[in-house]
């Protein structure tokens, strides 16, 4: 499989190997990761503390009354830490305020969704979704995923000229953050307005209805927390310095090929 | 050993660096959310979004429900009654000497008693409320268009924002909403006084409330006694056109 791989390149550029610094990510990528970075956290702190306003969550076009039948909450919290269940500490502001909460969440909710916007575009029409993001068919193959996930799980990654691409379980993260995720927690974000209730009706048809839609919401956002968690945890692994030095300058020092490849 | 001490100061720096980044970050973000220049660059965002909501929607209304769409339970919130003596004295002879005075900058300030307001044609819509806690209940309502009000009283050229004054006191002051004239013309907008095919009960803002429905809860007020037009909300209460708006800084325009 080398082999072949090999044949293809030209014989003027050189096949990369394990050490040496290729260009991994495109500025677009960059710019989007660290406006992310940002966005993405004051939403989600922001977004704790407007859900310790209500916390309770219901499916259906209505849902207010947790303990009155037929609109139970699938999930209620509220009898947790004296009926604000997310504490200070992970809420923007600290202390209680749905107003402030508001305030941030609504400003920074433009922030993401125009940065996500544009960048889907980007990524749509520049060719970096199909080109580094859609797996391949042989990837999505039941023995190809098997072994990715044994070989994460035993914490090997791939090296060499092998990490010049995204390997098929990144592939299938990010674009789970950026077909699933993102898309899914703007858009019910925006069902969520009565306004654009008005305006874009199909809104509330595509989630069945406002309370379906804030529970979407609420597990979007709960996806995004895992990505994250697994992602810090991922670059944490793989060196963090050669990775983070990536999304800052674009430059990627491709990992060493382990003594028992060689 | 030498790697095992490495191991565990540069675990031991990497739990400072997730203590302090998790500080820096909450103490900056209580700072900015403290400072009045941060502030006013997010509120920006409020007519931002109030300008593209508007674009979009246009005047097209919000989504009318069925029947069997209806909460069984309709929560009750804010203010669920009045301690007003003289709203107690019209409550105990069902507002049968009740009127709303609608006045301002109107060609001809109104006094229109319960049956007067009955007496208009009635819009009757179901539709949802939403809290802004993030709460939601279907409800049937019944009221004069507030159009129709206005018509009859004739707003002045001056006039901008319908403000309705309210019986109930919240948090040690009277609560006031207000609307603009595009939500005030809007065909949705009623001055509810039925629900569910009932005259409104006290928790729910007997004997009129306001039904603006592009918008969240707090803005449809409850026991409502006068509507004053004015052209500007500077110089009502703390100006931003709303006990709540004032109260807390929370969006005059409550369309998300």
């Amino acid at each position: 499989m080398n082999d072949t791989a090999e044949a293809s390149q030209p014989p003027e550029a050189p096949r990369p190997r394990g050490g040496d610094l290729v260009r991994r990510h495109h500025l677009a990528t960059r710019l989007w990761h660290w406006i992310n970075v940002i966005a993405v956290t004051i939403m989600l702190m922001s977004g704790l503390m407007i859900f310790n306003a209500h916390p309770r969550l219901y499916w259906g076009q209505y849902g207010a009354n947790p303990r009155q039948a037929p609109d139970p909450a699938w999930l209620d919290l509220s009898h947790i830490n004296g009926g604000v269940p997310f504490p200070g500490w992970i809420t923007i502001p600290s202390h209680y305020s749905l107003a402030d909460a508001r305030l941030w969440h609504l400003a920074f909710a433009w922030i993401l969704a125009v940065a996500f916007a544009l960048y889907l575009l980007w990524a749509l029409i520049g060719g970096h979704a199909r080109r580094d993001i859609a797996p391949t068919r042989g990837e999505l193959a039941p023995a190809h995923l098997l072994h990715d996930i044994k070989e994460h799980a035993r914490l090997r990654f791939p090296t060499g000229a092998a990490a010049l691409q995204y390997n098929v379980l990144q592939k299938l993260a990010y674009g789970a953050v950026l077909f699933v995720l993102l898309p899914g927690v703007i858009l019910t974000g925006m069902t969520m307005s009565p306004g654009l209730n008005a305006a874009l009706p199909w809104l509330l048809d595509l989630f069945g209805g406002r309370q379906s839609a804030r529970s979407i919401h609420f597990l979007c956002a709960a996806g995004l927390v895992a990505f994250f968690v697994a992602h810090i945890i991922m670059v944490v692994l793989a060196g963090p310095i050669n990775e983070v030095r990536s999304m800052l300058t674009g430059w990627y020092r491709l990992p060493r090929e382990r003594e028992d490849q060689a | 050993m030498n790697e095992r001490s490495n191991e565990i100061s540069r675990r031991r720096l990497l739990g400072f660096a997730a203590a302090g980044t998790s500080g820096l970050l909450l103490g900056g973000c209580d700072r900015l959310n403290g400072s009045e220049g941060f502030r006013s660059v997010l509120e920006d965002t409020e007519n931002l979004t109030m300008r593209s909501q508007r674009f979009l929607m246009g005047d097209r209304l919000a989504r009318e429900f069925g029947e069997s769409d209806i909460s069984p339970v309709f929560k009750a919130n804010g203010s669920l009654g009045v301690t007003d003596p003289v709203y107690r004295g019209h409550f105990t002879q069902q507002f049968a000497a009740w009127a709303l005075h609608v006045d301002g900058l109107v060609r001809q300030p109104l006094t229109l008693p319960l049956t007067a307001l009955k007496g208009f044609p009635q819009r009757t819509q179901i539709t949802r409320h939403d809290c802004v806690e993030g709460w939601s209940a279907i409800g049937k309502w019944q009221g004069p268009q507030l159009s129709a009000v206005l018509a009859q009283a004739g707003l002045l050229p001056e006039a901008r924002y319908a403000v309705f004054h309210c019986a109930d006191v919240l948090a040690g002051s009277p609560y006031y909403e207000s609307i603009d004239l595009i939500d005030a013309f809007h065909p949705q907008t009623i001055l509810a006084w039925q629900m569910n095919d009932q005259p409104l009960t006290e928790q729910h803002g007997a004997p009129i409330r306001l039904r603006v429905e592009r918008q969240l809860g707090y803005k449809q007020a409850k026991y409502i006694m006068r509507i004053e037009l004015r052209s500007t909300l500077a110089g009502l209460y703390k100006g931003k056109g709303g006990l709540w708006e004032d109260r807390s800084d929370y969006a005059w325009y409550a369309g998300i």
